[in-house]
This record gives C-alpha cells, sequence and structure tokens, in this order.
C-alpha cells in the first residue's frame, strides 16, 4: 500500500482571518457563510427580474433582447430556487438546529463544510454561464426538448446541467447530514414530540431532500447523455416521450416547491409562538400536518402537466390529490392564528414579517386551489396567473418568512438587535411593494398573458397593470436596500441584545449571543416541550438548560477545521468545467477531489496541546 | 396597523376599494380576456373559475378578517400579565380540518365533472383540423375539406370542430383565451381537443408554452364565420394559385422559383417548383389579415419589411436563419428584388 505512505497534513489552526473561513467547520461560520452567499445570490437573481420587468414594463420594449430574455427568466428561476432560498434556509438549518436540539456541532462537521462549498461551486459554475457565451435559455424546468443540441446547440444547458447536478451533491450532503444529527444529537430528553417546529420542519424537509434529488439527477444524467453522447432519452425522432423528462422533473420538482415551503412555515411556527408569549396552538397537528404535506407532495406532481394530454381520469385524480393539501395548509394557517388567539402579541419586525406571511400565503394557498381544479387550470397554465400564484408562495411565503427568521435570530448570531424602527419600514415597504408588484399578474394572468413572452403589443390590453408590477419590483428593489441597510448598520452598532432579547422559548435563547464556539457548556437536558420558557418560567422545576459559565470548557473536545472539503469541492469544479471544455480537464478535476476524499479520510486529529 | 388600531371601523372602508380593485383587473373586452368566452369550452371554465372564485372569496374575506381581527385584538399592552399556555383544542382542530374538506368537495364535484366534459367530444364525427405546430408558425389542415393553411383558422361558427394537435419540433400549446382553454402539442404524442366558436368574429390565440426564442410571437387569429361564408373560403382556398401577368408580380415569380430559392420551403398550390413544406403554405397569402404567425397587419409595407429583415419581427425566425438570401451576403436580395416578391406575394388571392 503505497498510498499509506503520503503524508497528510495536519490540521488547519487557524484561529482568525481567511484562513479560519476556509477551513471552519464549525457550524455557525459555515451558516454564516451559507447565508452571506445565498443572500448575494438571491440579490442576483433580483437583478434578473428587474431586467425582465424592465422589458416587460412597457409594450414592445427593447432593453434586453428576446434571447437573453429567456435567460433571464431561466437564471431567475434556477437561482432563486437552487442558490438563494434553498440556501437561506441552509443557513438557518446550520446556524440553529444545533442550538435548537442542544448540541456542539452538526454530525458530521467536515461533511457540513463541504456542503456549503460544494454549493458554492454549483452557484459559480451556473452563474459563470453569463459571462462563458451565454446562460442556459429553457426555463428552470427544461423541457425537453428544446433543450436537445438540436434546438440548443451552445453551452448554456450543459452549464445547467453540470451546476444542478454539482448543487444536488451539495443538498444531499447537507440533507444527510441535518437527518443524522436531528435523530442522533438532541439533548436528553428532547423526544421528537419535543423537538421546536423549526427543527421539525428541517428534519422533514431534508428527507424530502434526501428523496427528490435522486430523481433530478437521474433525469440530468439521461439529459447529460444525450447532449454529451449523443443517446436518445428525451429526442422524440428516436421514438422517445418528452413527457418523460416532465414526470421525472416535476416528480422531484413539487416536492422541491415543499422543500422551499416548509423551513419558512418552521420559522412563522417559532416566531409567532415567541410574540404571542403563548405555545404554538396543536403542536401534534402542526407537525403531523408538515409531514402530510410533505407525504402528500409527492403525489400531485402531475398537475404542473394538466394540459399536456394525460387524459381526464388522470386529471381528475391529481385535481383531487392537489385539492386534499390545502386541507394540512390550512390546519397550519388555523394553527398559527390559534396560537396568537388570547397571546400577548408584541409586533416587532420578525412578528410582522410572519403575520405577513400567513397574509400573503393565504392569498397564494387560494390561487393555488384555483388552478387544482385542471379544467379551470387550462385556462391559467402557463399565464401570468401562476407567476402571481408561485410569487405569492415563494416571496409571499419563504421570502417573507426568511426576512422574519433574520430579523428573528441576528441579535442570536451577532450579539445585536436590528433596529425595530428601520425593520417597520422594511416589512411595510416589502408588504406593500409585494402585492404591488404580484398580485397585478393575477390581471394580466386571466388577461390572457402567457408566461415567458418577451414582448406584447398595446393592443392586448396588458400595458397597465404591467406597468404597476414593473413598479411594484422596483420598490421591492428598494425594501431589499432597506434591509441591507438595516443589517449593516445593526451589524456595526445595532444595540446590544442579551442573550434572551425576545423572551425566547427554545434552547437556543439559553446561552449566550453569540454562541461560544462549544454552544453549550453542559449539554442541557430537556423535560418539555418549549424548555427554557419553562425553566424561566419555573414550571418544571427540574429542567437545566442553559449555557453555564464555561467552566470545564478545556475539556470540551471540538472537532477541529480541514482543507480537505474546501479541496474536493474545487476537485468538482474543475471536473465540471471539464466535462464542458475538455475531457482530461475533467479528468483532472476528478483526481484532485479523489485526493482530496483520501486525505479527507486519513486527516490525522492534532493533539489538544497544539491549540 | 398603526393607521387602524384605533377605528377598527375604518377598515370596512377597505372593502369597496377591494371590490373595485379587483373588478378593475377583468377585461372582457380585450382580445384574449379570458372573462368574455364565446365558446362552450371556455365558458364551462369560466363558470368552474367563477365557482372556485367565490368560494376562495369567502375563505379569503373570513380569514383574513380573523387574522386582522386577533392582531388588533391581541396586541401587547405594558403590564399585560403572561397569557394562559393553552396547548390546543380537539374540537376547534376537527372543526377546522372538516369545514376544508367540505369546501374543497363542493369545489371539486364541478371539477370533475367540467374536466370529463371537455375532454369528450359532442360530435366526435363532426368536422376535423389538424393544426401542427412549428417554430414558430402554424399548420392548419382540413382533410375533410382538402385545405391546407397557415396562421388563421377558420371555423363555422355554432358547429363542434375536432381538432388535433401536432408539432413538428417542440412542445408548444395551442390556446384560443375566449373560446376553450390550451392543450399541448407534444412531439410523437398527438393530443386532441374540441372547441365551438358562437359569435362570428375574429378572435386571438397564442402559444401558451415556452418554446424558443421567439415563443412571444407565436400568435395566431381564430376566424369564425357563417357556415356560407366559410364554405365561401374553404372553395377559394382549393383554388390553386392565379399565375400573375403584371410584369413585376411575374418577375417576383421568377425569383420565388428561382434564385431566391422560396421554393424549397414555401408550397404555393398549383405551381410544380414550389412544393416546400418547412415553411408556412403561401397560396393565398394575400387573403389573409396577419403576417408572421399573427403579430402584423398583412399590409405592402409590412411584407416589405418582413422580407426585407425577418429578423426585426420575428427573432431567431428559420427563414432568417437558414435562407441563402439572408445568411449569405452574396445572395441577398435586392431592393428591387424585394419589390418584385412582395408584388407577387399580394398576387396570391
Amino acid at each position: 500500500m503505497i498510498s499509506l505512505t503520503i503524508p497528510i497534513p495536519k490540521r488547519p489552526t487557524h484561529p482568525t482571518g481567511i484562513w479560519n473561513w476556509l477551513t471552519t467547520i464549525d457550524h455557525k461560520r459555515i451558516g454564516i457563510l451559507y447565508g452571506v452567499t445565498a443572500f448575494i445570490l438571491f440579490l442576483t437573481g433580483g437583478i434578473e427580474a428587474l431586467y425582465m420587468r424592465a422589458q416587460l414594463a412597457t409594450p414592445e420594449a427593447e432593453i434586453v433582447s428576446p434571447e437573453v430574455f429567456n435567460q433571464l427568466f431561466t437564471m431567475h428561476g434556477t437561482t432563486m430556487i437552487f442558490l438563494a432560498i434553498m440556501p437561506m434556509g441552509t443557513a438557518f438549518f446550520n446556524y440553529i438546529i444545533p442550538l435548537q436540539i442542544g448540541a456542539r456541532d452538526v454530525a458530521f462537521p467536515r461533511l457540513n463544510a463541504f456542503s456549503y462549498w460544494t454549493f458554492l461551486a454549483g452557484a459559480i459554475m451556473l452563474k459563470s454561464s453569463w459571462f462563458l457565451g451565454g446562460a442556459p435559455n429553457a426555463g428552470w424546468f427544461g423541457y425537453a426538448p428544446i433543450t436537445g443540441v438540436p434546438y440548443n446547440p451552445g453551452h448554456g444547458i450543459d452549464f445547467w446541467i453540470l451546476s444542478l447536478q454539482i448543487l444536488g451533491i451539495a443538498s444531499l450532503a447537507a440533507a444527510f447530514n441535518f437527518v443524522v444529527t436531528i435523530i442522533n444529537m438532541r439533548a436528553p430528553g428532547m423526544s421528537l414530540m419535543r423537538m421546536p417546529l423549526f427543527t421539525w420542519m428541517t428534519f422533514v424537509t431534508s428527507l424530502l431532500l434526501i428523496l427528490a434529488f435522486p430523481v433530478i439527477t437521474v433525469a440530468l444524467i439521461e439529459l447529460m447523455f444525450d447532449r454529451f453522447y449523443g443517446a436518445n432519452f428525451f429526442v422524440p425522432a428516436a421514438g422517445a416521450s418528452p413527457l418523460l423528462w416532465q414526470h421525472l422533473f416535476w416528480i422531484f420538482g413539487h416536492p422541491e416547491v415543499y422543500i422551499l415551503i416548509l423551513p419558512a412555515m418552521g420559522i412563522i411556527s417559532e416566531i409567532i409562538p415567541t410574540f404571542s408569549k403563548k405555545p404554538l396552538f396543536g403542536y401534534p397537528v402542526v407537525v403531523l400536518s408538515g409531514v402530510v404535506i410533505a407525504f402528500m407532495g409527492w403525489m400531485v406532481w402531475s398537475h404542473h402537466m394538466f394540459t399536456v394530454g394525460l387524459g381526464p381520469v388522470a386529471n381528475s385524480v391529481f385535481a383531487l390529490t392537489t385539492m386534499a393539501i390545502a386541507v394540512p395548509t390550512g390546519v397550519k394557517i388555523f394553527s398559527w392564528m390559534g396560537t396568537m388567539w388570547r397571546g400577548s402579541i408584541h409586533f416587532s419586525t420578525a412578528m410582522l414579517f410572519s403575520v405577513g406571511f400567513v397574509a400573503l400565503f393565504i392569498i397564494g394557498g387560494l390561487s393555488g386551489v384555483m388552478h387544482s381544479s385542471a379544467a379551470s387550470d387550462a385556462q391559467q397554465q402557463d399565464t401570468y396567473f401562476i407567476v402571481a400564484h408561485l410569487h405569492y408562495v415563494l416571496f409571499g411565503g419563504s421570502i417573507m418568512a426568511l426576512l422574519a427568521a433574520v430579523y428573528y435570530w441576528f441579535p442570536k448570531i451577532t450579539g445585536r438587535l436590528m433596529s425595530e424602527s428601520i425593520g417597520k419600514i422594511n416589512f411595510w415597504l416589502t408588504f406593500i411593494a409585494m402585492n404591488l408588484t404580484f398580485f397585478p399578474m393575477h390581471f394580466t394572468g386571466l388577461d390572457g398573458m402567457p408566461r415567458r413572452i418577451y414582448t406584447y403589443g398595446t393592443e392586448m390590453g396588458w400595458d397597465l397593470w404591467n406597468a404597476v408590477a414593473s413598479m411594484g419590483a422596483f420598490l421591492l428593489a428598494a425594501s431589499i436596500l432597506v434591509f441591507m441597510h438595516n443589517v449593516v448598520r445593526s451589524y456595526r452598532k445595532g444595540e446590544i441584545s442579551g442573550s434572551d432579547p425576545w423572551d425566547g422559548r427554545t434552547l437556543e435563547w439559553s446561552i449566550s449571543s453569540p454562541p461560544p464556539e462549544y454552544n453549550f457548556a453542559e449539554i442541557p437536558v430537556v423535560e418539555t416541550r418549549d424548555p427554557f420558557w419553562a425553566q424561566k418560567r419555573d414550571s418544571v422545576a427540574t429542567a437545566r438548560v442553559g449555557g453555564g459559565s464555561g467552566e470545564g470548557e478545556h475539556d470540551i473536545h471540538m472537532p477541529q477545521p480541514s482543507y480537505w472539503p474546501l479541496v474536493v469541492s474545487i476537485g468538482l469544479l474543475i471536473g465540471g468545467y471539464g466535462l464542458i471544455y475538455n475531457v482530461a480537464v475533467a479528468v483532472v478535476g476528478g483526481a484532485i477531489a479523489l485526493i482530496a476524499v483520501y486525505a479527507w479520510s486519513f486527516e490525522p486529529v492534532n493533539e489538544p496541546e497544539e491549540h | 396597523m398603526s393607521l387602524f388600531r384605533h377605528h377598527p371601523t375604518r377598515l370596512v372602508r377597505l372593502v369597496p376599494l377591494l371590490l373595485v380593485f379587483i373588478v378593475a383587473g377583468c377585461y372582457p373586452d380585450h382580445p384574449q380576456s379570458t372573462f368574455d368566452s364565446t365558446g362552450p369550452v371556455a365558458q364551462s371554465q369560466l363558470n368552474l373559475f367563477y365557482w372556485i372564485f367565490w368560494a376562495a372569496v369567502f375563505v379569503f374575506v373570513t380569514v383574513q378578517s380573523a387574522l386582522l381581527y386577533i392582531c388588533l385584538k391581541f396586541r401587547r399592552k405594558p403590564g399585560d400579565p403572561d397569557p394562559e399556555q393553552t396547548h390546543g383544542h380537539n374540537k376547534l382542530e376537527i372543526i377546522w380540518t372538516v369545514l376544508p374538506v367540505i369546501l374543497l368537495a363542493i369545489v371539486a364535484v364541478p371539477t370533475v365533472l367540467t374536466i370529463f366534459d371537455n375532454a369528450n367530444s359532442p360530435d366526435p364525427d363532426g368536422m376535423h383540423v389538424n393544426v401542427v405546430a412549428h417554430q414558430w408558425w402554424w399548420e392548419f389542415n382540413y382533410p375533410g375539406e382538402d385545405v391546407k393553411t397557415s396562421n388563421e383558422l377558420h371555423i363555422p361558427v355554432d358547429e363542434v370542430v375536432n381538432v388535433s394537435l401536432e408539432t413538428k419540433d417542440v412542445i408548444h400549446s395551442f390556446w384560443i383565451p375566449k373560446i376553450a382553454g390550451k392543450v399541448d402539442m407534444v412531439p410523437g404524442n398527438s393530443n386532441k381537443m374540441w372547441i365551438k366558436g358562437e359569435e362570428i368574429g375574429i378572435f386571438h390565440g397564442q402559444c401558451a408554452e415556452f418554446c424558443g426564442e421567439s415563443h412571444a410571437n407565436m400568435r395566431f387569429q381564430v376566424i369564425v364565420e357563417s357556415r356560407a361564408d366559410f364554405d365561401a373560403w374553404v372553395a377559394s382556398e382549393r383554388e390553386p394559385a392565379v399565375i400573375p401577368v403584371e410584369p413585376l408580380a411575374k418577375a417576383g415569380l421568377d425569383l420565388f422559383e428561382g434564385d431566391a430559392q422560396c421554393w424549397s420551403c414555401h408550397k404555393v398550390e398549383g405551381s410544380s417548383r414550389s412544393r416546400g413544406t418547412k415553411g408556412p403554405n403561401l397560396t393565398h397569402l394575400s387573403g389573409r389579415q396577419y403576417l408572421g404567425a399573427g403579430i402584423v397587419e398583412n399590409s405592402q409595407t409590412n411584407l416589405r419589411n418582413w422580407l426585407t429583415s425577418p429578423n426585426d419581427l420575428k427573432p431567431g425566425n428559420i427563414m432568417y436563419r437558414d435562407a441563402a438570401v439572408y445568411n449569405d451576403p452574396d445572395k441577398a436580395l435586392s431592393d428591387s428584388d424585394i419589390s418584385a416578391l412582395v408584388a407577387y406575394l399580394r398576387s396570391l388571392k
């Protein structure tokens, strides 16, 4: 075994600086990396949207060419889903879950770092396509056969395929990590039905991800074979059915929708009880409805395909299953309202965003029921009515909840409060602009405006509401600037928050802000739901939670940093470019990744004295 | 929120405002509005929409008012004690699970009935039209009438027309908002639908599934006319093209069937040369109201612009991409060539 003689460098020991960030395996630092990266990518997706809204603000505008417009909506969708909302959720999973379950880190800290760097690699790969001959242009759904070489000879689709594969690796690694962490690393006494809702929804989301991503992986591999090696999976001329792609894509794609919304529901289920000073109403039912939504998410994919000609029986079945999902969703909404009922509600900015979520999600849910009715959907499918619906769910839902989460957990992460006065401006501006942007799309959709058109004639009568929507979009961008201002300002000179600014209920509020590297000096023992609340109100006398004094800190063995997760990800990135441009480069990239995996596996552990 | 804190009644004034806002969004007179249906398929879809819409309005008003009420009523006041830590209420939870189920059942029954109604043609032996989609235009073939045309669909009023939908390249979707909701055209997988126009007039349709660069420019018109007018149209369509006598048009014909190589992609009935099928059939081009798949009026100027720079009207179009007169500078059309071609094409009545 020659390989065993290869020396593997010692673990990195950089207490601060860039090397610390590059080699960190601390879940809190990785969470911050995820959050900052995903937010920057969220801005790029927003800029793509603004270009589209500028183009559509007036009829027959010529701000971007049709080809660029097609690239814009493809990149906007792909970016917001895979590079913004998902990783922003992952940022909070990373930072908050170990704190909520009373753990010192995730189960696989180096795998966690690998997830982040691989996510970054996928993001770089996808976004770089803008500068390397053109971004993908077939929509985030990439329907065959328009993704085939005959209709799409450039490299855009190749970038889309390979970056999604790389992002899939990152997401799967993260999902496995969270499932194992949540199952195995809960503090003593924290049974499943004592877990905070956010932890529960992270758990459900991770399971969904583990089951959904392999489907898109297979579909993408098949498409890659079609494009790179002349296979015929989706080539109609060779007898293939392009509907295979649609089925595979939406069997992944619909659970993906719940991957985007369930974490948001988890966030809301933390914030609303905290600021109502009441436990979550109907906790077991809220957990169960989350699980039911995730399960039923597998039975509704064909509602994305109501017009492809599956026949009346299939359309009826999928219409009914889709409608049925409204039931557990409704239960969640009623439970949030039940939590607020007779509560003592404090409208902090985080709470405003959470109530805003509920109000907007109701609208998105109702329009969802409208197009679950397959026959009526024949008029709505592929129109702006759908665009309105999905933005009420993903912006009014996911993004509002993520903004709420920032306002809620910012003091835990930085030790400083965000400005509430700027926060209120931020919320109302976002809320108004959001409705101004997306509500008129219901009108243009029912007025017959298809999605994904780069131009329209004035005789169609769509001018007014498109202009309004575009104004709204720029106002929405302004509200995001207000948010950024608040984050930067509060990070520098926000009011010191202390460990528990909101009178919190869950374990993360029992330790200092920001938490020490090891989170809990003493692992807490949990004897009830909302353990920290119980301890503060002393309703369970024996509850022992809290960060302790840091005594015995020297006995806490924390996982050590590592170079190798980053190196594996670099290998994957090089391999991705290599597959597009030059197979030899791909081999080099693969070799780098393999060597790094080897070094990772046999990486030594530094002696404690070396600290 | 603070605006209404002390005057919840002010909220009531917002209700008419909201209704005005909603009503302002419906424009039955717009060309592709789904609110002024003129066919039974679109009408059934609209009825279903209204049914669900009013159910949704009911839920919206009830739930949002409750939410607003809770927000106003249970605001924290200084010195408030902790509220009672209630964990749930079984009866309530059962009620708000069962109520939506009932509401959904009310929506589900007409949904399923309409799905089946619209799937089965009431007159399967009636008239047939085969629609074939191309990037980015439409071919309309009438097997019973022995007529082949492009981009303008003529149908007789009050008659069931059975439509079969195919595509020659990528996925498209056939949609005439005022007559029927959309059905996709999937390669290798012919779809069927039926339509009926109950009002004489010109109705607009558009491709609804993203199909590439000029997806936005893939439109068409449906001309619903009396049976007599339809028969007259069929008779004129079945006539071969008139061979022009006017010298300029004659020169255009020579170009069309000669150096410009239009014949290799376009069909003109009656010509032994122009038998191409890659592009639209042009036999009766000047009888059509629009050019370029429903995007501009069929006028001399627009036809000239189209021939001069087709890519400006329809970016990415295949004629501009593949025809030698556009991609080979040595073979480019001169102004006089274009004048001749325009004269010829205008003669194709």
